[in-house]
């Protein structure tokens, strides 16, 4: 908890001063607000890191446009390629202005990408320690000490919540957890490789809901399934019954999807405007912007470290409910 | 709005990196860990159960060890009890016995010494009996001419007879 309050503190300072470095100083009375923010919580073509002597210092990540044909470039050669940037920032056709089909490598798949192979490489490097040590005899300290017991979490949910064939399921409630968890905690440190949005973008919290959804009712026991369509029920209810239990199992990851998708997103904003305050107050005159950025300052770190409790708490609540479905659908009745 | 329009971009890329990164790590990754953790879990589970009963085992040894070790206190502390009062027993009894022999030797020795002394006694008499005899005799013989020699004759007779009397 310390560590986190720790690490939190550090983030402040990188959240407080990247806008101010990456957004353009407003001295003029543009200081669009909403484009900071937003700007900071979509997805870009390319990763605009600072901005430094009045040149933005970004990342150029390749734009791949299947369009009649495919076609791959930088956004500063999109021009020449027929495209250009529409009211939400997405590439468009010049000439129809319609989406193309769009698989750009943008600064959110670079950024799983790069949290992916953080996982993969943490998991090996605790993989490799049990395989090289007799784990009877001694528990590991370090990085695989930590992840051994950040992992446990979701084994264990999956041992309470699903029956006794719970090691099938167990893997992917621990893909899920740690990859949400390391998503949110990167999405928490403001500057480069971290920042990008991800676990607040709702495209990352549909698939991740969707696996779930997949999960549960492509492994569901005959029980589950006879709950659903042919339910135990008075007569009258039984022509209802399948639409509402239907309905249900399409709402789980629904709402697996907002719930993780909304919290990420309101922490991001908070934070952001938080940080926004000092700009806003700053033709105010001095004692006005003083006052105002010690309180945001104040506000700031109780934010970061409300949002450290926050990402290990949606991580945890998304892999526990995934974990629960489970266990539901595998149940044979009572 | 874009911000609740999932975007088909990312929907792939996700798709794809999620699922290589899960099968990766479902295949190589966490069973290997949560096997050899669950492993040790139980492990070590046993092992406080093990330990657990050993102590109870240890508790109630030591319960055994101590109550023997009183009994054993007991019953030493009543042989020597024993013991003592068997010493004590025996010599009484040694002493009582040496003692009436020893008194029975003395009576059987005071007995013999009176008849010794009543048989040495009648001896004597006898023998003074025989020498009052002889003497006579001898007096006779000798001293039936003169009368006063007679006389004095038999007075130191009757003195030495008299002594030797005395003297036994």
């Amino acid at each position: 908890m310390m560590l986190a309050f720790l690490i939190s503190l550090l983030l402040l300072q990188g959240d407080s001063f990247g806008p101010a470095a990456s957004s353009p100083i407003p001295s003029e009375e543009s200081f669009d607000i909403p484009e900071i923010i937003f700007g900071h919580i979509g997805d870009e073509y390319e990763w605009h890191i600072t901005q430094w002597k009045g040149k933005p210092v970004a990342i150029p990540l390749p734009c791949i446009v299947i369009d009649g044909g495919l076609h791959v470039f930088t956004l500063h050669h999109a021009a020449e390629n027929g495209y250009t940037l529409n009211e939400n920032g997405k590439l468009v056709n010049a000439q129809s202005g319609k989406r193309p089909l769009d698989l750009s490598i943008t600064k959110n798949v670079v950024s799983i990408m790069f949290s992916s192979l953080l996982l993969l490489i943490v998991i090996f490097v605790t993989a490799r320690w049990y395989r090289r040590h007799d784990s009877l005899e001694e528990a590991p300290g370090g990085l695989p000490g930590a992840v051994e017991s950040l992992l446990m979490i979701p084994h264990n949910m999956a041992k309470e919540n699903i029956g006794e064939d719970y090691r099938r399921y167990s893997p992917y409630l621990c893909m899920a957890f740690l990859w949400i968890l390391l998503n949110n905690f990167l999405g928490i440190i403001p500057f480069f490789p971290g920042g990008a949005n991800l676990t607040g973008n709702i495209a990352i919290t549909l698939v991740l809901a969707l696996c779930t959804f997949f999960i549960v009712n492509l492994t569901g026991t005959k029980h589950y399934y006879k709950e659903i369509f042919a339910p135990d029920v008075p007569g009258f209810l039984k022509p209802i019954m399948p639409v509402i239990e239907v309905f249900s199992a399409i709402m789980k990851p629904l709402s697996l999807t907002i719930r993780l998708f909304a919290n990420m997103l309101a922490g991001h904003i908070m934070i952001l405007s938080m940080v926004c305050i000092i700009f806003i107050m700053a033709k105010y005159g001095p004692l006005l912007s003083g006052s105002m950025t010690l309180v945001s300052v104040l506000f700031g770190v109780f934010l970061d470290a409300l949002e450290c409790l926050v990402a290990f708490i949606q991580a945890y609540v998304f892999t526990m409910l995934s974990s629960i479905y489970i266990g539901l659908a595998r149940s044979h009745g009572e | 709005m874009s911000l609740v329009t999932p975007d088909l971009g990312l929907l792939f890329w996700m798709v794809v990196i999620f699922g290589i990164v899960f099968f990766l790590l479902a295949k190589f990754g966490f069973p290997i860990i949560t096997r050899s953790v669950d492993e040790r879990n139980a492990k070590i589970q046993q092992s406080l159960k093990d330990a657990d009963e050993l102590q109870l085992r240890m508790a109630q040894w030591t319960q055994e060890h101590s109550r023997m070790l009183e009994e054993t206190r007991k019953e030493q502390s009543a042989i020597l009890k024993e013991a003592t009062e068997a010493k004590s027993r025996i010599l009484a009894d040694a002493q009582a016995q040496a003692q009436a022999q020893a008194d029975r030797i003395l009576e059987k020795a005071r007995i013999e010494i009176t008849l010794e002394k009543e048989s040495a006694m009648r001896d004597v008499r006898r023998e003074i009996g025989l020498l009052g005899v002889q003497m006579a005799e001898k007096v006779l013989r000798e001293e039936l001419s003169d009368e006063s020699r007679q006389k004095a004759l038999l007075d130191q007779l009757i003195d030495e007879a008299h002594n030797a009397e005395i003297r036994s």
